[in-house]
C-alpha cells in the first residue's frame, strides 16, 4: 500500500484515515475474526464509563428507512475491566487506539480520565453526545456553554490527546465546536446519532423503553456531512467524520468537506469487512487522480 | 454468495430455502442473511432448520422487508450467508422435549435429528405450537418418537415436563417463560434449555442491542446465545 492515504491527525500518524466508530466493533475482538483488524486506520472502542453498565432494557435495535436505531444505552464493563482486559492487546495492534470515554456526571469523567491517564494510549474520544442514557452524556454536549465546562475540566486533569465527540443534537454545532477548541480540544469528531423515535401502534407505545434513541446509518449521511463541513470551516484542529458513511465515495465526500479521518458505524452491519472496501476504493480513487496524499483533497470544498 | 437450491412456502408466511454451502451448522445455530445490497440496512438472523454436508435449511416467516425479499427469491439465485453464528444447543440425552412456538420450531427439526442420531436410545418428544395453519407436521415425525400438535391454543398446555429429563425450547418469550414456570410449579427436574430470539444488527458479538440481561449477567443473543439456560433467562 502507498502513503496516498497516510494522514496525521493532531500529531498521531494514522496509515489511512478509516476508523471503526464507537460501539459497532466492540474493542475490535470480533471483527479480528472477519478480517486482520489492523489494516484499519484506527478503532474507537466501545464507549465506556467509569463504572459497569448494564445498558437499557427493551428493545435495543430498530430499523427505519436507510437506517437504524438503537438504544444500548452505554452497556460496558467500566474502565478498570477495560484496562486490565483489553487496552495492552489494543494498544499493541498497529492501528491508532481510540478509546472513548463517556459519563453520567462530570464526577465519571473525570475519575475515568484519571484512571486513563495511568495507560498509554493513543486518542480518548470524549463522548458528550450518546443520546440513550437518561442521566449525562448528552446533556454535556447540547450547549456550548456546558460543553465548554466539561472540556474544560477534563482537558485540566488529561495527559492523553483529547478528541471530543460532539453531538448533532446540539443547539449550535460549530459554537459548541469552537468552545471545544478554545478549551484545548486536541481533535473533534462528529456526529455521533440523531435522537429518534418509534412508536409500536397496536400497542400504543414507544418502541423503545428510553422512548427516545439514536439515529444512525445512510439515513443521516447528508446532515452529518454539512455539519462536518461547518465545524472543518470553523475551527482549526482536525476533524473526524461519522455520519452513514457506507461507500469510499461518501468518505472521500466527507473529506472534501474537511474531514481528517473518517468513521465507520452502522455500515458495518451491512458487511463487517466494508471498511477494507471503502479503504481500498479511497486508494484507487486517489491513484486515479493523480493525488500524492489525500491531504491535497482535504477541505477542498 | 451461496446458490439457492429450493424456496418456497410451507404454510402462510411461512417459506423453507434450501441453499448451497459446506459452512454446516450445529443445532440451534443461525446464520446472517441477506439478499440486497445497503437496503435493508441489517441482514437478518435466521435459524438453522436442516443442514447436510453441501447444503443448509432455513424456515423462515415473512414479516416484513427482509424476509419479503427472501421469499421472493428463486432457485438458482444467490444470497450472502455469514456464519453459522451463535452457541446451538448442547448436547442431551434421556427423555428429551422439545417445545416450539411459532416459526421458533425452526431449530427444532436438527436439533431432534442430531440428538436421535447420537442417542438412538433417547426418546424425543416434539411439542409445536402454531397460531394458524399447522406446517411441516409430517416432517417432524420422522425425526421424533412422538409429536403434539396445537394450533390455536397454548403449547405449554399439553405437556407434562415431569415426564422428562431435558426440555429445550425456542419461540415467543412469553411461551418459553409459561414453560420455565410450569417446570418450576411442577417440580420438574428437567433442565431447561431456552433459544432467544433477539432483533440483532451485527450478529457477531460487537454491538450488543441483542443483549439479554441474565441471572448470570449480561450475555449477548448472537454469540454467548441464542441458547441459554432456563434458570438464567426467567429465575
Amino acid at each position: 500500500m502507498s502513503k496516498r492515504l497516510e494522514t496525521v491527525f493532531a500529531g498521531v500518524t494514522f496509515k489511512n484515515p478509516v476508523a471503526l466508530a464507537s460501539g459497532t466493533c466492540g474493542f475490535g475482538r470480533e471483527f479480528n475474526e472477519y478480517f486482520d483488524i489492523q489494516k484499519l486506520g484506527g478503532l474507537c472502542s466501545k464507549g465506556l464509563t467509569l463504572r459497569p453498565c448494564l445498558g437499557n432494557d427493551g428493545i435495543r435495535v430498530w430499523e427505519t428507512a436507510s437506517g437504524v436505531m438503537n438504544s444500548v444505552g452505554m452497556e460496558n464493563p467500566g474502565v478498570q475491566h477495560f484496562i486490565e482486559c483489553d487496552l495492552e492487546r489494543m494498544n499493541a495492534l498497529d492501528l491508532v487506539n481510540i478509546v472513548n470515554l463517556g459519563g453520567h456526571s462530570e464526577e465519571d469523567y473525570l475519575e475515568g480520565v484519571a484512571l486513563l491517564n495511568q495507560h498509554p494510549l493513543d486518542l480518548l474520544e470524549l463522548n458528550i453526545s450518546c443520546p440513550n442514557t437518561k442521566a449525562g452524556c448528552m446533556s454535556f454536549g447540547l450547549q456550548a456553554e456546558v460543553a465548554r465546562d466539561i472540556v474544560r475540566k477534563v482537558r485540566a486533569v488529561c495527559k492523553h490527546k483529547l478528541v471530543v465527540k460532539l453531538s448533532p443534537n446540539a443547539e449550535n454545532i460549530t459554537a459548541l465546536a469552537r468552545a471545544c477548541e478554545e478549551e484545548g480540544a486536541d481533535g473533534l469528531s462528529l456526529t455521533n446519532t440523531y435522537q429518534a423515535m418509534a412508536i409500536d401502534i397496536q400497542r400504543r407505545r414507544p418502541v423503545f423503553d428510553n422512548v427516545y434513541a439514536g439515529l444512525s446509518g445512510p439515513a443521516i449521511k447528508p446532515i452529518s456531512l454539512r455539519m462536518v463541513h461547518q465545524v472543518a470551516h470553523a475551527v482549526s484542529v482536525p476533524v473526524m467524520g461519522i455520519g452513514g458513511i457506507t461507500t469510499w465515495q461518501d468518505a472521500i465526500e466527507f473529506i472534501m468537506a474537511g474531514a481528517s479521518i473518517i468513521q465507520i458505524g452502522a455500515a458495518n452491519f451491512m458487511d463487517p469487512t466494508i471498511a477494507l472496501d471503502i479503504i481500498d476504493g479511497m486508494e484507487r480513487f486517489l491513484e486515479d487522480n493523480h493525488i500524492t496524499n489525500i491531504s491535497e483533497i482535504r477541505g477542498v470544498v | 454468495m451461496a446458490k439457492i437450491i429450493e424456496n418456497h412456502p410451507v404454510a402462510d408466511d411461512f417459506c423453507l430455502m434450501k441453499v448451497e454451502t459446506d459452512h454446516g451448522a450445529k443445532m440451534g445455530q443461525f446464520y446472517m442473511l441477506r439478499a440486497w445490497g445497503q437496503y435493508p440496512v441489517l441482514s437478518r438472523p435466521i435459524s438453522v432448520f436442516d443442514c447436510d454436508g453441501g447444503t443448509v435449511s432455513f424456515l423462515y416467516k415473512v414479516v416484513g422487508q427482509g424476509t419479503e425479499i427472501f421469499r421472493d427469491l428463486k432457485p438458482g439465485d444467490e444470497i450472502k450467508l455469514d456464519g453459522p453464528h451463535g452457541n446451538g444447543f448442547p448436547d442431551a440425552q434421556g427423555r428429551i422435549a422439545l417445545v416450539g412456538g411459532g416459526v421458533g420450531i425452526a431449530p427444532l427439526y436438527l436439533l431432534a435429528k442430531e440428538l436421535k442420531k447420537a442417542h438412538p436410545d433417547s426418546t424425543v418428544d416434539i411439542y409445536l405450537g402454531f397460531s394458524g395453519q399447522p406446517m411441516l407436521v409430517e416432517e417432524y415425525e420422522k425425526m421424533a418418537d412422538r409429536v403434539s400438535v396445537n394450533v390455536g391454543g397454548f403449547v405449554t398446555d399439553d405437556i407434562d415436563p415431569t415426564q422428562y429429563d431435558v426440555i429445550m425450547t425456542c419461540g415467543p418469550e412469553i411461551m418459553m417463560r409459561v414453560l420455565y414456570k410450569k417446570c418450576l410449579d411442577t417440580g420438574a427436574g428437567a433442565k431447561v434449555y431456552v433459544s432467544m430470539e433477539n432483533r440483532m444488527a451485527c450478529g457477531i458479538g460487537a454491538c450488543l442491542v441483542c443483549t439479554c440481561k441474565t441471572k448470570s449477567g449480561n450475555k449477548r443473543a448472537c454469540k454467548d446465545g441464542p441458547v441459554m439456560e432456563g434458570w438464567e433467562v426467567f429465575g
